[in-house]
């Protein structure tokens, strides 16, 4: 229950400055979310702490589930499963599980079932292991049986891959029991003294992935994960870079180094790169081909006006971006061949403040930005479809939202805590978590779900 | 000549001694001659002495005023050159989120305008720059604009465009640290660098 109370508070907390005119908040929907517990321990299996750990750690992120903790450890198990022989389940429910999972020699079979939905579980989880097989068990409480038995080979917890084959399997348990796929092997790009960092979205596995001492920015994910792009200062150019995650190799962009090139972005497809380049005339957005290295095109002619940060809608059609043309920086829409330019985040003139960094998620149906509001910068999201704005956040500057891969989570730099670090809000909840506990952390990039093969660093 | 001053020495001592002690004896009959000559020799030479003593340190104080006036004239001209540099390095400021020239800027630039044409090799950078209150990626754009303006206020008033670079730093490199406007009004400026012809810079005339 706590966490519930946690997040209407945090909820409450964010929504008290109020602007007029602006639909502010987060929906909270409260006693949807189905409550899942997490079986205590019932053998050996060196690891399988930290793996029921980490498992645990990523449902609760996923904000999905209420996670109930059961309370004196491991006795109730052990009032269930003490005894020497199992009671099978009935062969009717045996086979309407057969689909997904085989009750193999691991399965627990039955549980106290009427137990654990007394206690609000919907979902029980457990997790053992067989040999080198670890398995997450499953269960539907209310149907009394098993929903699904999912099998991963984890590598040695030494490996590089051990915790995103861990957050793999958390994924794999979130999409057995919702049909949506978690986001616990997602990553975070960041910069922190000029330098690319990457995270988990867990905290863990903070590593510097930049390979210059130079000044970098601005870096963006290419949608398989495997390559990202970002800026880099450079003999008082804006260097474009393209770097291959797995290996750390890196090639500049064609035709960078002749002007100030950055906030860089990737089509859907990721055959085109569309960045802001600051020239005499201003910064404009150019694409160019970055599969063939060809093809320079320019897309806004600003003359009097900057345009910059651009972001493509997930369908490849159409790309955001911030234009200086009403005076102050505010969010525009146009093809992604550059035509049909528009207003796309409604504001008042004379009355709303700048607005930047926006951000498509990648659904579709939302574009994340940050706007100044009374002099410092607050985190609002604009719905595509009806072209409304509501404000996220109203604690402290929130700035350079980037968002999950599922949608409903943001990452943002915000200073709520005294100092500039990353915070992950959950826009269904409101829950508000920090990402990483250290100062200077900006322009964060929350990756696509990475496959096995992305995320292998080696 | 040393033994004649002796001898002058020792010739006026016994003639105090004897008119010291004597009583009727007139001190005027005493070598005059022999003393005359002594003396008009020793003027000579005492003069001659004077005057190459007197032409060495001339000589000595020519070459050194002549060395002094080199050693100013070369400091002079690094001074003045420092100085000239100091001038062009002056940066300008900006309002927030702004990037037009403030009026009270204009006279910096004045000088870097002479300074450019009284230097005609000279090629510098303007590096534009915000302060941390703006969006990061935002404030490239507005730190080029104001590169942009700056370069833009020296060609209007005849600088060749070709001989000054832009650059922008957005918030990238604060020159104060600090979260007031004290550092924030700082820290929105525009840098100038000399990228050529630095050397020896002429005072505008």
């Amino acid at each position: 229950m706590t966490p519930l109370l946690l997040a209407a508070l945090l909820v409450m907390q964010d929504t008290t400055a109020i602007d007029r005119g602006v639909r502010i908040g987060i929906v909270y929907r409260p006693g949807v979310r189905p409550g899942l517990v997490m079986l205590p321990r019932s053998g050996g299996g060196t690891g399988l702490d930290s793996v029921r750990a980490m498992i645990t750690r990523d449902l609760d992120y996923s904000d999905r589930f209420e996670i109930i903790t059961l309370p004196g450890g491991d006795s109730i198990r052990l009032a269930t499963s003490s005894a020497p022989t199992r009671t099978p389940p009935p062969a009717s429910r045996r086979s309407s599980s057969a689909g997904t999972s085989r009750a193999g020699p691991a399965n627990p079979g039955a549980l106290n079932y009427p137990l654990y939905q007394a206690l609000g579980a919907d979902f029980a989880l457990d997790i053992t292991r067989t040999g080198d097989t670890t398995l997450a068990t499953l269960h539907d409480v209310a149907a009394a049986d098993v929903r699904r038995t999912l099998r991963a080979t984890l590598p040695p917890p030494t490996s590089a891959d051990y915790r995103q084959a861990v957050h793999r399997l958390g994924d794999q348990v979130v999409q057995a029991a919702l049909g949506i796929a978690g986001i616990g092997a997602t990553r975070v790009l960041f910069v922190r003294d000029g330098k690319v960092y990457q995270i988990d979205q867990d905290g863990a596995e903070q590593k510097l992935v930049s390979s210059t001492n130079r000044q970098a920015m601005s870096p963006a994910w290419a949608a398989d994960g495997r390559h990202f792009a970002y800026m880099e200062f450079q003999a008082g150019k804006g260097w474009l870079f393209l770097q291959d995650m797995g290996t750390g190799k890196r090639i500049p962009v064609s035709t960078t180094g002749t002007a100030l090139d950055f906030t860089p972005a990737f089509s859907p497809d990721q055959q085109t790169m569309v960045f802001s380049r600051a020239t005499e005339e201003g910064t404009d957005l150019y694409s160019i081909n970055v599969k063939s290295n060809c093809c320079l095109r320019r897309l806004t002619v600003g003359r009097f006006s900057d345009n910059l940060s651009p972001t493509f809608s997930p369908d490849g059609q159409r790309i955001a971006f911030v234009s200086t043309r009403p005076g102050l920086p505010q969010v525009y829409v146009m093809a992604a061949d550059g035509t049909d330019q528009q207003l796309f985040a409604p504001f008042d003139y004379g009355v709303t403040g700048s607005s930047n960094a926006p951000e498509w998620s990648p659904d579709g149906q939302s574009v994340a930005f940050h706007r100044d509001v009374a002099g410092t910068l607050q985190v609002f999201v604009l719905d595509v479809r009806t072209r409304t704005v509501r404000q996220l956040t109203s604690v402290g500057r929130n700035e350079d939202p980037t968002w999950a891969p599922d949608s409903r989570h943001l990452a943002f730099v915000s200073d709520r805590s005294g100092y500039r670090q990353l915070w992950i809000i959950d826009l269904d909840t409101g829950r508000i978590r920090p990402l990483l506990q250290q100062s200077g952390a900006r322009l964060p990039a929350w990756s696509p779900r990475l496959s096995e093969a992305t995320s292998t660093t080696p | 000549m040393k033994s004649v001053s002796l001898l002058v020495v020792l010739g006026l001592g016994f003639a105090a001694i004897v008119s010291s002690c004597g009583g009727s004896k007139a001190p005027e009959n005493t070598t005059p001659a022999v003393d005359t000559a002594a003396e008009n020799q020793r003027v000579r030479d005492s003069i001659a002495a004077a005057q190459a003593e007197a032409d060495r340190l001339a000589r000595e104080e020519a070459e050194r005023i002549a060395r002094q006036r080199e050693a100013d004239s070369l400091a002079a001209l690094s001074r003045s050159a420092e100085e000239v540099r100091n001038m062009l390095a002056s940066m300008i400021h900006f309002d927030l989120d702004k990037s037009n020239i403030r009026p009270d800027d204009m006279g910096a630039l004045d000088q870097k305008v002479a300074i450019l044409q009284a230097n005609p090799d000279l090629r510098i950078r303007i590096g534009g720059h915000c302060d941390e209150r703006g969006s990061d990626e935002y404030n490239l754009a507005l730190g080029n604009r104001r590169a942009q303006s700056t370069k833009q206020y020296l060609v209007s008033h005849g600088i060749d465009a070709s001989r000054i670079e832009t650059q922008s730093w957005g918030e990238e490199r604060p020159l104060v640290d600090g979260h007031d406007e004290g550092a924030w009004s700082q820290n929105r400026r525009a840098e100038f660098e000399v990228t050529g012809g630095g050397d020896n810079l002429r005072r505008p005339s």
